[in-house]
């Protein structure tokens, strides 16, 4: 009996195999004279893709001309300051981006770019086509080092494929590196890739995520149980990278997920996302979906003899649930409040079971490393912080949005040359890493690599990814109140030092910006940051008094200007 | 056991596995500062107080919480630890009203010691003040939001020790709170007004209902006759008031103190039990040998734990004894019997008891027939061990000192067996030693039934009476109720018989002796020095078996006729009802 | 609480209580319905889901997602990440608040707008942001804030007509 019911799971795995090809080839068999690109991330969707897309639809359509022409919502083409964001390709002709494209600019790309295109294609030119004074105008240079100094591995898929298309996933080789994994790797040999990849966790605290999985794949099962858990609970009031990377590549972040359980020896996953993320949710339990269906995600997956599954919860508005232990106690239903480690979560984690947990971005550069092999990565990048990182570059950059850049990149060259300044025309007088655990990096210190060590050596740190440009107008004094506002808000209140002592800091600082400060404030100011710091339980309130030392240490003269007014 | 070595101030130091550092530190003789930490309680490193260092790690550690590691090497004291430590005290000084001289827990305030220790003269953070309102709904048990230092050690007790969940915590950050869930007031809550909570608080934010105000007034009131009682468990701890120690038997100048303050009548709720052990005895024997009414009887002279079983188990209603506690029969015998035979007009009569518990307090109502029995109400104001300390204080009595002194006659003799209710597993060892002789007509060998003493939270047993097994579970702390009464509610949806024929049940941990109301402090080795001072008390009477009890001899023959008369049953006894958790 | 509702609240509670990990989901799908998480939802979630309701309080005040309260018809959520922020959220926030005469983080008298300022939601290309019950407003100028505004009270007005008729 056990035999027929192993032909019959062989002979499922056999069908969904099957399927999975057809959808993949179907993909790559299908040709379009034109590709047409909407960026339909968060920002752009916000900003009215849909409205956009349907008005391309329309028009070309009208033209009947939809047969011949890919019409394809994209994960974040990365320029959101100037979303939304279409781009045409063909094969042979110069692709074009056209920015903040609203309802009535989208009939026109369709009725003078798009048509005209196809026309001149099917008359069997190439190079690059003419357009209007006018669509010229409201065209974006794809030579500006926004775009040119990137390097995509993680995002690089974002601005090319269809989000929700599984076909064209697998057509990009993807579930390819899990595959590989399956049938010919062990457990052991994926934890080595990933070791030896030299890539750190993306999250912000940087840890090397092949150490973290082999101490995960250490821990034996706690009735008959471990877990892989996904960080999507992006918190950082400024950054959006998770969310862009969920919605734009939602198959790259589970198959990153069914790597790393695989490498662990992982039961079940957990995707913790964020609730305030309707739209990577939609796109992530869309790709759930097609991965249940089609058997990448069940029973004997692929017919190799693993299961796995993988279950979603929703955050709902809590910083500190970032915090590993907060994250946990969240999805066991409690108050998000962090417990004292050790036990660590890969020892003892979420209902005693071992739990690896991982950030987004970092599940996402898995299968690429695994694609394309560790020794490939860890030349990219600084000898210690290995690989690139995304940013989401905003504040008051003049190309704001999100970007990858390798790691030991300088600040300069992002700021200055893929942000392109300010856009007030004002000086740059410093950026701030890190949110709210980070700090500020005065201009002066620019010409400084982005790596762990060398932001954290400044006061800062690399945190989730956010960069925020600040001008000469803005206040660091503000900016640290702001930040400190947050943190205080965010507190999960279970410890004194944190729960008191971020209070009083705030409290200090409102008094100083309404100008009722004394110098002894300042001093009162790194006590109450040194006791935070030190006697705080977790990196939360370990790490809020950052914003306003960092301010301290590099604009003093902000604060005593106040003071002595 | 594996053990680890260490180095705590460069000092070796060899403990068990999963030692804490806090308790790794006591074993060398360094008492590392803390405020939230409870030897009862989960370790959580809420307060921030114990820091210390461990070499190689820059963020400084909670020793309550961390186990001390192979190798470690842990520093307690360096400057930058005290000023680390200042710091949090002085934080949490700032969020707190300082009104140290106008508390009740002036002078045996946990935070007023560790300002003191740092030598605290001027905090530089200013205070931090919302509005919260005082919650004095329940009359028993007191929320002060406003004194609360979120250590959580009251809601670690309400929600895993005492399993009741009336406490919780609400919001987060500067905002978080303790109280009741959703903002309604304790009593709409499934509060059982154990007190454990206030037992247990380090500071002035969970109080006694204090009434003492109450009492002074009636003691000087010329038209009123007040009469007083003192529970099993208050001799041996109310010492600790006074310099003694927990266990010590201050039950004559207990007497002499009372007098001293101005009560007519001072009797003890001992006799009380002598009768409760009576009546539950005999309904036990009824249940048991002559199956009237079901099995297991449960024991219900533990109002939090009778409120609790209303709220939570109401099904099993039916197994509760109906017998009164035994300070609601003095209370009733006060005024009747006692009034009866003294001549005085029931109506005058004040009866206060002194209770060990802050659920007594909301016992006295709990009933509007049955605690009205007398015609009056039975009690008419219950007093915590801690009044009744505060009330000598203030009547400036030199405690230690006094004479010894005896109670009033008729309701004041009492046996080894009533003294030993304040223990637990005490009302059931009293219980077997009357049943043995109910259902045989003659003493156990020997009065101590050693199965019913110890410390762990469920103990269960079978009693050979003569042949005849009697299957014994015992429960102390309403957190280890449950898996008891599932084990009868499982065995009743099977048609099994039941696993236990006599169930026993305290509220509090260590049974009355660790009640809501004793002195502050309490540890487990407190309330096992409490329990063995009545054993001792036991062991020196003159009798131990209450039907032995010559005071109680003659009430029957008097006034009662026999145990569960009907006499008995109109003034004696109570019934139950369920009741909502929330009322709400 | 109506009956539908209460059923609404008992069939979410009850799909949940089967999955482990679920009281967030449960309490999500509860607002996702009333809009907030009123008492007697809290006792059904509680009694349907077999965990205490001082736990669900814990749960509830603790997440910064869920509403004890009911809102105003028209939530206008003014996003104030650090994007946001530095692009002028508070001046919007001023600027909702003086419209419609109250602070933030509050619902007007006739319970038709409710404002509140929210964390990072993810579109700092089109900081400053505003969304009103899902409708995104990108790059706000104070100015602009009594337009939008207006535009809601003109749409609830013709909500109620239909409703009406």
């Amino acid at each position: 009996m056990a035999d027929g019911k192993n032909d019959k799971l062989k002979e499922l795995a056999q069908k969904q195999m099957a399927a999975l090809d057809k959808l993949c080839e179907d993909h790559k068999n299908r040709h379009y004279l034109i590709r047409l690109y909407t960026c339909d991330a968060i920002g752009c969707h916000s900003g009215g893709s849909s409205d956009v897309i349907r008005s391309l639809t329309e028009v070309i359509n009208s033209h009947g001309a939809m047969e011949k022409i890919r019409m394809v919502p994209t994960g974040c083409m990365g320029l959101c300051g100037k979303g939304p964001l279409v781009r045409i390709e063909a094969d042979g002709v110069k692709p074009a981006m056209y920015k903040l494209v609203g309802d009535m600019l989208a009939r026109i790309i369709a009725a003078e770019h798009v048509i005209p295109l196809l026309k001149w294609i099917e008359g069997g030119r190439k190079g690059e086509f003419t357009t209007s004074q006018f669509l010229k105008d409201n065209e974006l240079c794809l030579d500006l080092p926004f775009f040119t100094r990137q390097h995509k591995i993680v995002l690089r898929d974002m601005g090319h494929a269809d989000p929700e298309n599984l076909g064209e996933y697998l057509a990009n080789e993807g579930y390819d590196a899990l595959k590989k994994a399956l049938f010919k790797m062990k457990p052991k040999d994926v934890v080595e890739e990933i070791k030896r990849s030299g890539l750190r966790g993306r999250g912000g605290g940087g840890f090397p995520t092949g150490l973290k999985w082999e101490f995960a794949a250490k821990a034996p099962l706690v009735e008959g149980e471990k877990f892989i858990i996904c960080n999507a609970d992006e918190g950082d009031p400024g950054a959006y990278m998770d969310s862009c990377i969920m919605g734009g590549g939602p198959h790259q972040v589970i198959e990153g997920m069914m790597l790393a359980a695989y490498a662990i020896g992982a039961t079940t996953g957990w995707i913790y996302i964020r609730a305030e993320y309707p739209l990577a949710i939609q796109r992530l339990e869309t790709a759930l979906r097609q991965c249940k269906k089609h058997g990448i995600l069940g029973r004997n997956i692929f017919g190799s003899g693993w299961d796995f599954m993988i279950e979603v919860r929703y955050g709902a508005g809590a910083f500190v649930c970032g915090e590993e232990t907060a994250l946990m106690a969240s999805i066991e239903g409690k108050r998000g409040s962090p417990h004292m480690r050790p036990p660590y979560p890969t020892q003892k984690g979420m209902w005693g079971r071992p739990s690896c947990i991982n950030n987004v971005e970092t599940l996402a550069a898995i299968p690429i490393i695994m694609r394309q092999g560790a020794d490939w990565y860890n030349k990219i990048g600084d000898e210690k912080s290995r690989g690139t990182k995304v940013f989401a570059l905003t504040g008051h950059a003049k190309h704001g949005g999100l970007v990858e850049v390798p790691m030991g990149m300088t600040l300069r060259e992002v700021v200055e040359e893929i942000g392109g300044g300010t856009d007030t025309g004002n000086p740059v007088k410093a950026v701030q890493t890190g949110g709210p655990s980070g700090g500020v990096i005065p201009a002066s210190q620019f010409d400084a690599p982005i790596t762990y060590e060398s932001l954290n050596e400044m006061g800062s740190m690399m945190g989730s990814g956010g960069l925020i440009i600040m001008d000469s107008t803005d206040s660091m004094v503000n900016i640290a109140k702001f930040y400190l506002d947050f943190t205080v808000d965010e507190s999960c209140g279970k410890c004194s030092p944190c729960r008191i002592g971020g209070y009083q800091m705030l409290k200090t600082l409102e008094k100083i910006s309404k100008g009722k400060g004394e110098i002894a404030d300042l001093q009162k100011l790194k006590d109450l940051a040194f006791a935070m710091k030190k006697a705080s339980l977790c990196g939360l309130g370990q790490t809020a008094p950052n914003p306003v030392v960092s301010t301290l240490k590099h604009f003093e003269d902000e604060y005593t200007t106040l003071i002595k007014k | 056991m594996t053990m680890v070595t260490a180095k705590i101030d460069g000092v070796e130091v060899k403990v068990s596995e999963g030692t804490s550092i806090l308790a790794a530190c006591k074993s060398i003789q360094v008492n590392v500062p803390t405020l939230c930490w409870h030897p009862d309680l989960c370790a959580t490193g809420a307060c921030g107080i114990c820091l210390v260092k461990v070499k190689g790690k820059a963020a400084m550690i909670r020793a309550c919480c961390v186990p001390l590691e192979q190798g470690m090497e842990v520093t307690t004291r360096d400057p930058e630890l005290v000023k680390a430590r200042r710091t949090v005290v002085e934080l949490i000084l700032s969020k707190h009203p300082n009104e140290c001289l106008t508390c009740s827990r002036n002078g045996s305030c946990e935070l007023q010691s560790l300002a003191a220790d740092f030598g605290i003269e001027h905090n530089p953070y200013p205070q931090v003040r919302f509005e919260y309102e005082r919650d004095e709904s329940t009359k028993a048990v007191v929320l002060d939001q406003a004194k609360c230092v979120m250590c959580g050690r009251c809601v670690d007790v309400c929600q895993n020790m005492q399993n009741v969940w009336a406490l919780c915590f609400m919001k987060r950050s500067i905002h978080t709170q303790m109280s009741p869930p959703g903002g309604i007031k304790l009593e709409e809550s499934p509060c059982i007004k154990c007190g454990q909570c206030s037992a247990h608080c380090p500071v002035g934010a969970i109080v006694e209902y204090d009434q003492t105000q109450e009492v002074l007034g009636q003691l000087v009131d010329p038209d009123l006759y007040c009469v007083v009682q003192i529970a099993p468990a208050v001799r041996v701890a109310i010492g600790e008031a006074f310099g003694n120690a927990p266990g010590n038997i201050d039950t004559g100048k207990l007497y002499a103190a009372l007098r001293r303050l101005g009560f007519k009548g001072v009797f003890d709720t001992n006799f009380g039990a002598d009768v409760t052990i009576m009546e539950e005895a005999t309904e036990f024997v009824q249940r048991f040998r002559d199956g009237q009414g079901k099995l297991p009887l449960i024991t219900s002279c533990c109002p939090a734990w009778v409120d609790f079983m209303e709220k939570y188990y109401p099904d099993m209603i039916g197994h509760f004894s109906t017998c009164k506690s035994p300070h609601a029969i003095v209370g009733t015998l006060a005024k009747t019997y006692w009034a009866q035979k003294n001549g005085i007009d029931p109506a005058k009569i004040r009866m206060v008891s002194i209770m060990p518990c802050t659920a007594k307090k909301y016992e006295i109502r709990r009933h509007e027939k049955d605690m009205y029995a007398s015609g009056y109400q039975d009690v008419d104001i219950s007093l915590t061990t801690r009044e009744l300390a505060r009330m000598i204080k203030q009547a400036g009595i030199a405690f230690n000192e006094l004479p010894d002194e005896t109670p009033d006659a008729l309701l004041g003799e009492y046996t080894g067996a009533g003294t030993i209710f304040g223990r637990t597993g005490g009302v059931m060892e009293a219980a077997l030693r009357t049943a043995h002789f109910m259902l045989t007509g003659e003493n156990p060998g020997s009065a101590d039934i050693k199965q019913t003493q110890g410390t762990k939270g469920i103990r269960s047993f079978e009693l050979d009476v003569k042949g005849t097994k009697i299957r014994i579970g015992i429960a102390h702390g309403t957190g280890n109720v449950e898996a008891l009464l599932k084990e009868v509610e499982q065995a009743a949806q099977k048609g099994e018989e039941p696993p236990y024929h006599f169930i026993e049940v305290m509220a509090c941990m260590g049974g009355c002796a660790g009640g809501g109301g004793q002195p502050r402090g309490v540890t487990s080795s407190i309330r096992i020095d409490r329990g063995k001072g009545l054993n001792k008390d036991d062991k020196q009477s003159k009798t131990r078996f209450s039907h032995e009890n010559e005071a109680v001899k003659k009430l029957y023959d008097e006034f009662l006729e026999h145990p569960c008369s009907q006499k008995a049953h109109e003034l004696l006894h109570t019934s139950y009802s369920a009741k909502q958790t929330y009322k709400r | 609480m109506e009956k539908e509702q209460e059923d609404q609240v008992r069939t979410a509670a009850k799909k949940w209580a089967k999955q482990r990990g679920s009281l967030v989901m449960a309490l999500h799908e509860v607002q996702g319905a009333l809009g907030f998480v009123p008492w007697d939802a809290a006792r059904i979630i509680a009694e349907e889901m077999d965990v205490p309701l001082a736990r669900i309080y814990e749960v509830v005040s603790f997440y910064s997602y869920f509403k004890l309260e009911k809102p105003g018809d028209v939530v206008i959520s003014i996003c104030d990440g650090t994007a946001c922020h530095i692009k002028g959220s508070p001046g919007l926030i001023a600027a909702f608040e003086k419209d419609l005469s109250i602070a933030c983080g509050t619902s007007t008298e006739d319970g038709m707008f409710h404002l509140q300022a929210v964390r990072c939601i993810g579109c700092c290309g089109l900081a400053p942001a505003v969304v009103v019950n899902g409708k995104t407003y990108g790059k706000v100028k104070p100015p602009e804030c009594a337009t939008i505004v207006k535009e809601w009270k003109a749409k609830m007005k013709d909500k109620m007509k239909d409703k009406v008729s």
